[in-house]
């Protein structure tokens, strides 16, 4: 049965409405994309899965057109602050050039279609993208 | 504090940077050791402990393979590996050990050959064509990351640590980047042993190949081979020396090596500032030195990007206002805080683990008056900086000798 697989474990693809969720530590409330084996910040070991939110800012970018074999360029990478959380992802559907990317401006999640495996699924990506 | 917890540089010694084709990994650090040995004018019959990195191959014992062709005394041998704060982490480990009493004289080796190595940090995509998605990692990805969630190539994060520092204070553009690069391009000029000693224009260095925006390919490191050295001992040790070898060694005033502590989003994108600028106040501390004093900086300007946040973490300005500091002129040669008069990582290059010892020989040339054509006048202090992304950021203060 094809169906849909998402390119990372914290992209949640539920019901048309995807977003990503992250591991909040119970005590400290510091927020983690990957699996953990304690708290960076507080060193407690309780965690809690958090949605995050779905629109941001761009805090930090670069147009990357210089990349390893492979990775279709140009791409522009970032850092998304999402209401106090920082997301890594790259800037989808807008021009990667300096005059269309700019920091601080608004974004939101969006996803796409990456390719299919032998058994059709298909994996699932996300990336920012400018809200107009 | 006594002469016995004073530690001082007595000999030290970098090869010229660039393309070694005719020397390999060892004989680039036998060259880099017995000219220390020989500008401290000790014998590695004298030396107690040796801590030595080679970055790229951090697994094959650098420190013995040095050992088996300079000199195998059945010393203490440290391998360290500290991204690029390598060379810096082997400078700390001798000092450490002679600060401790365990040793007399303590030797530091970096070295690296990297002619040709490309760009560093990235990864790749080898299994991009998996029969089926399999999520695997901390992330559970089904296929590399580097390229769909950001980007791991060193040139890339130090654009962004760059553009964040911009979205924090402003002031900064493509073009104040790349004057950074201009200025250490046009230092790189006056020194013999930097690996690129070429004059760029402005518009040279931006209409050049983009790397990562706003990197260019002049404003980012130059990979290149080369080693650096150092012999220290503490200063019950130096009274009993000569007149000479007093005269030229140099105080090491402070020595600090820290690591990124937590910070909201420091999982996201290395942050190399708080790190940094932990390692200075420290320094200044034990240095009782303020960043006014400092009569020459060489900062790790791996990317343009990136020498601009360091003049605002090594306090060089006020926060804030690197951008202001740079267009002032103040980090040129004849300006009030020189930074990177070596020509920097960027035309000096940045043959990794060489580079936290090389740095601090640029600092020492110009303490012992000794930087020829671009020797900064009546220097005696000054700082050598770098950062190992993972990360790690060593900080070393250096004072002339008053012998």
């Amino acid at each position: 049965m094809a169906g849909q697989i998402p390119f990372v474990d914290y992209l949640v693809l539920d019901d048309g409405a995807p977003h990503l969720i992250a591991q909040e530590c119970e005590s400290c409330t510091a927020r983690f994309f990957d699996r953990r084996n304690a708290c960076a910040s507080c060193f407690s070991t309780e965690f809690r899965a958090v949605p995050v939110a779905t629109e941001g800012t761009v805090r930090a970018f670069t147009i990357v057109t210089f990349a390893a074999p492979g990775i279709p360029t140009p791409f522009v990478a970032s850092v998304v602050d999402c209401e106090g959380t920082q997301v890594r992802a790259n800037l989808i559907n807008v021009e990667p050039d300096p005059e269309h990317v700019r920091d601080g401006m608004k974004v939101r999640l969006a996803t796409f279609g990456i390719g299919a495996d032998a058994e059709g699924t298909e994996a699932i990506g996300f990336g920012f993208e400018p809200v107009n | 504090m006594s002469a016995s917890d004073e530690i001082w540089i007595l000999g030290i010694r970098m090869t010229k940077f660039g393309k070694h084709a005719d020397q390999d990994t060892v004989d680039l650090a036998a060259e880099a050791a017995t000219g220390a040995l020989s500008d401290a004018g000790v014998t590695m019959g004298d030396i107690g402990v040796i801590a030595a990195g080679n970055l790229m191959a951090a697994n094959a014992g650098i420190g013995q393979q040095l050992q088996k062709q300079i000199g195998q005394t059945g010393i203490p041998v440290y391998n360290v590996a500290n991204a690029c704060a390598t060379g810096a982490t082997a400078l700390r480990t001798a000092i450490m050990a002679v600060k401790a009493g365990e040793v007399k004289y303590g030797l530091a080796v970096g070295v690296e050959k990297l002619s040709g190595a490309g760009l560093l940090g990235a990864g790749g995509r080898k299994k991009d064509t998996a029969d089926v998605w399999e999520p695997k990692g901390r992330y559970g990805a089904v296929a590399p990351i580097d390229g769909r969630i950001g980007t791991e190539a060193m040139p890339g994060v130090f654009a962004q640590i760059g553009t964040e520092y911009g979205h924090k204070y402003g002031g900064t553009s493509f073009e104040l980047f790349a004057k950074i690069s201009e200025k250490n391009h046009a230092h790189s000029t006056l020194n013999p042993f930097a690996a690129y000693q070429k004059r760029f224009t402005l518009e040279q260095i931006m209409n050049d190949v983009m790397i990562a925006y706003p990197n260019t390919r002049p404003m980012c490191s130059a990979n290149c081979d080369g080693a650096a050295a150092a012999v220290v001992c503490n200063g019950e040790t130096l009274k009993s020396l000569s007149q000479e070898q007093r005269r030229r060694a140099v105080k090491v005033s402070a020595s600090v090596l820290t690591t990124d502590p937590y910070e909201d989003g420091c999982q996201v994108l290395p942050n190399v500032n708080t790190l940094t600028r932990n390692a200075a106040k420290t320094a200044y501390e034990q240095a009782g030195i303020s960043p006014g004093d400092l009569d020459l900086v060489e900062l790790h300007d791996c990317f343009a990007t990136a020498e601009l946040v360091h003049y605002d973490n090594l306090m060089l300005c006020e926060i804030g206002g690197a951008a202001d500091f740079f267009n002032s002129g103040a980090t040129w040669r004849d300006g009030s805080t020189p930074v990177n008069v070596s020509g920097g990582l960027q035309s000096k290059g940045h043959p990794i683990a060489a580079t936290g010892i090389a740095n601090i020989w640029e600092i020492c040339h110009h303490l012992r008056g000794e930087a020829g054509d671009r020797q900064i006048e009546n220097a005696k202090v000054g700082l050598a900086h770098v950062i190992g992304l993972g990360s790690a950021c060593g900080v070393h203060i250096l004072e002339k000798s008053a012998a």
